[in-house]
């Protein structure tokens, strides 16, 4: 198109007609020139905005303290050093910590995506009564803050029996507090962290899904059972990947569930959110306080160990991500 | 209206075929005629068997404690190491939560503000953000790849520590006004939308819309994916020819895009309104949690977390009420 009207800009210009196509077309180009160089800027812009913070917390992370206090210090540590981390390494208690929170979120995510994945088929093809009412309570499990029912499922899982059953066998209930059960609980019935959400994007997904795959199965005398197993699941692989990647990523930097199911075990959260207070207490004693500025600098620290395994699941994943959601659109 | 006359025989005749429809269906014997209905009544058990997880999740781990949190909310409560002891208060709670609870009443009013204030911010960056990455440029996969990058990076505690975080609350002033220069920026800005003779509310909702751009960038990862996603299932024909009819890309983006997008502008704000409000970040939430285990008292804190919820509950109602109004729905 350009190289086209430059062509014709070198020859004379003869008709009126000619005249105003070469016209047309110059303004063509400059106003799809200007779009171009506005939404170049626009993208960049957003882009940077998004990545400044974690590569300012990167910066941070690897300066000394008196980087800090140096006003000639921009981004670029002059005294380069892993110190930050060994500390924080210490005082978060790697590597115990990482695996704790590590078991923990791929087991939530595995279940959650076996859980969800079924509980979404069994909404998106089949008729049954009460279905309406059903699936209008995952709707309303999305809505409720997790916090009203806070104090009953503490309760129930620091007292946990099985219809009084347990009671009577062992004249005692069982105390699930600091064990992953009550996670496990959650995750297997679909009730766990966003669960709500999770199944309504299966539901969608498997909506959109053709139904002439399931057809010619049940055709050949397959069952729901085999249909689902052998035709549905592969097809929702992106989709479950996906969910895996949001189970994942939100259990892994959940504090609220943490702190309520797990008194004394410690996970990644629940350690970084008290580095700076613990740090100051077992380094300086509890009557000294450190300087602010180092605090945040150990946070930093802290918060790049926690993101760094969840940037490399999202490398690994996002793919399947961008693909699952451009596909399965999750429009209601 | 027609008045009805009532007729035995008809009403007879009905009858029989009733109990004529109930026996087909209530023989599942396997003649002809019941093999449709017993095959219905076999998917219908194969879809129980499928939800069964959630229904039991429903049933202990929801709808169960759910009620009895709307019991502890009347009472008080004493945990012991065999279990735990309730006595009633009535409304005692409820009462506290307004009339005695320092905080409470204003930290509620101001996270609906907030909220309020963000809610639009929110939606319209994400819808803008969603239209910019779905044009075809170079590096597209990479864009993003980086715009659904908030998704993972600010959730939970990474979000609550970077809140609360001073060096690069500091270090980002070229983005966050906290330094000389940023005032200085912001405030020609200002002087320059006066100079517009706008509302000099509605030019402060926009500097701090532009001072807050990042937070908002932050809160908008998964709407720009709900959006994006809603984008791309527009059949690209419905532009072509309204394209072939001479349209601008100005006239396609207000009469396709945006009626066909607007199913997911509701989605979008209830997603936006319960993230905002359910976020373990939220100070009403901090409220709530702070008063079950800092301070013990579990019956306080479930009327608190009742009111919240219902709270909730009735701005959801509003906003999908009138949102729903003016919703275009293609099919």
């Amino acid at each position: 198109m350009k190289a086209l009207s430059l062509e014709k800009a070198g020859q004379a210009i003869e008709t009126k007609e000619q005249r105003a196509n070469w016209r047309h077309s110059v303004f063509f180009q400059a106003k799809k020139f200007l779009w171009v160089t506005v939404r170049t800027i626009l993208v960049a812009g957003i882009c940077f905005l998004i990545l400044y913070p974690l590569a300012a917390k990167l910066s941070v992370s690897v300066m000394a303290e008196r980087d800090l206090y140096d006003i000639t210090v921009c981004y670029v540590p002059k005294h380069f050093t892993w110190e930050n981390y060994q500390v924080v390494w210490k005082h978060m208690g790697f590597p115990g910590t990482f695996f704790n929170s590590l078991w923990l979120s791929l087991l939530t995510g595995v279940l959650q995506i076996i859980s969800c994945t079924l509980v979404g088929y069994g909404f998106a093809r089949f008729n049954f009564p009460f279905k309406k009412l059903l699936f209008g309570m995952v709707l309303v499990m999305l809505v409720v803050p997790p916090q009203t029912i806070m104090v009953p499922m503490f309760l129930r899982f620091r007292f946990f029996d099985i219809f009084g059953v347990i009671k009577l066998i062992s004249g005692n209930t069982i105390n699930l507090i600091d064990t992953f059960w009550p996670f496990v609980l959650t995750s297997l019935t679909g009730t766990g962290l966003r669960n709500g959400l999770y199944i309504y994007m299966m539901r969608q997904f498997f909506r959109g899904a053709p139904k002439e795959l399931e057809e010619s199965a049940y055709v050949d005398g397959a069952g729901p059972y085999k249909t689902f197993y052998y035709i549905m699941l592969p097809i929702a692989i992106p989709m479950m990947v996906t969910i895996f990647l949001f189970s994942f990523v939100w259990q892994w930097t959940d504090t609220f569930y943490t702190t309520l199911f797990l008194e004394r075990m410690a996970t990644l959260p629940t350690v970084l959110s008290s580095l700076a207070v613990s740090i100051n207490y077992q380094e300086f004693g509890p009557m000294a306080t450190m300087s602010p500025a180092y605090a945040s600098m150990l946070n930093n620290t802290g918060s790049v160990l926690v993101i760094l395994p969840l940037i490399i699941i999202y490398l690994i994943a996002q793919r399947y991500f961008v693909e699952s959601i451009e596909r399965s659109g999750i429009i209601g | 209206m027609r008045p009805m006359k009532f007729n035995f025989q008809d009403f007879l005749l009905k009858v029989k075929k009733g109990l004529g429809d109930l026996k087909l269906k209530l023989n599942f014997g396997g003649k002809e005629t019941t093999t449709h209905i017993a095959m219905e009544k076999r998917r219908a058990i194969a879809g129980y068997v499928f939800i069964s997880p959630f229904l039991l999740g429903l049933i202990f781990f929801f709808l169960y404690p759910f009620l009895q949190s709307v019991i502890f909310s009347f009472n008080s409560i004493q945990i012991g190491t065999q279990g735990y002891e309730m006595t009633g208060v009535g409304f005692g709670n409820y009462h506290r939560a307004f009339m005695v609870h320092p905080t409470f009443r204003r930290v509620l009013v101001e996270s609906i503000i907030q909220m309020i204030t963000d809610v639009p911010l929110i939606i319209i960056f994400s819808f803008f953000a969603a239209n910019l990455i779905n044009q075809k440029f170079r590096g597209r996969a990479v864009a993003r790849a980086i715009f659904f990058l908030p998704v993972i990076l600010t959730s939970g505690i990474i979000l609550a520590v970077e809140n609360n975080d001073l060096l690069l609350g500091i270090m980002s002033g070229a983005i966050q006004p906290d330094t000389a220069a940023g005032a200085v920026r912001a405030l020609e800005l200002r002087t320059l939308l006066l100079e517009t003779r706008l509302h000099p509310r509605f030019v402060g909702y926009i500097i701090d819309a532009v001072d807050r751009l990042y937070e908002i960038v932050k809160a908008s990862g998964v709407q720009i994916l709900i959006f994006l996603a809603g984008l791309q299932t527009i059949s690209p024909s419905l532009y072509e020819a309204s394209t072939m009819e001479g349209a601008t890309g100005w006239e396609n983006f207000w009469k396709i895009t945006f009626p066909m997008i607007s199913p997911l502008i509701l989605v979008n704000t209830v997603y936006t309104v319960i993230y905002s409000f359910t976020n373990p970040n939220n100070p009403v939430m901090e409220i709530i949690k702070n008063t079950a285990f800092a301070e013990s008292r579990f019956g306080f804190s479930s009327a608190i977390a009742w009111v919240y919820f219902l709270v909730i509950l009735g701005i959801l109602g509003i906003l999908i009420g009138v949102i729903s109004r003016w919703v275009f729905y293609h099919d």
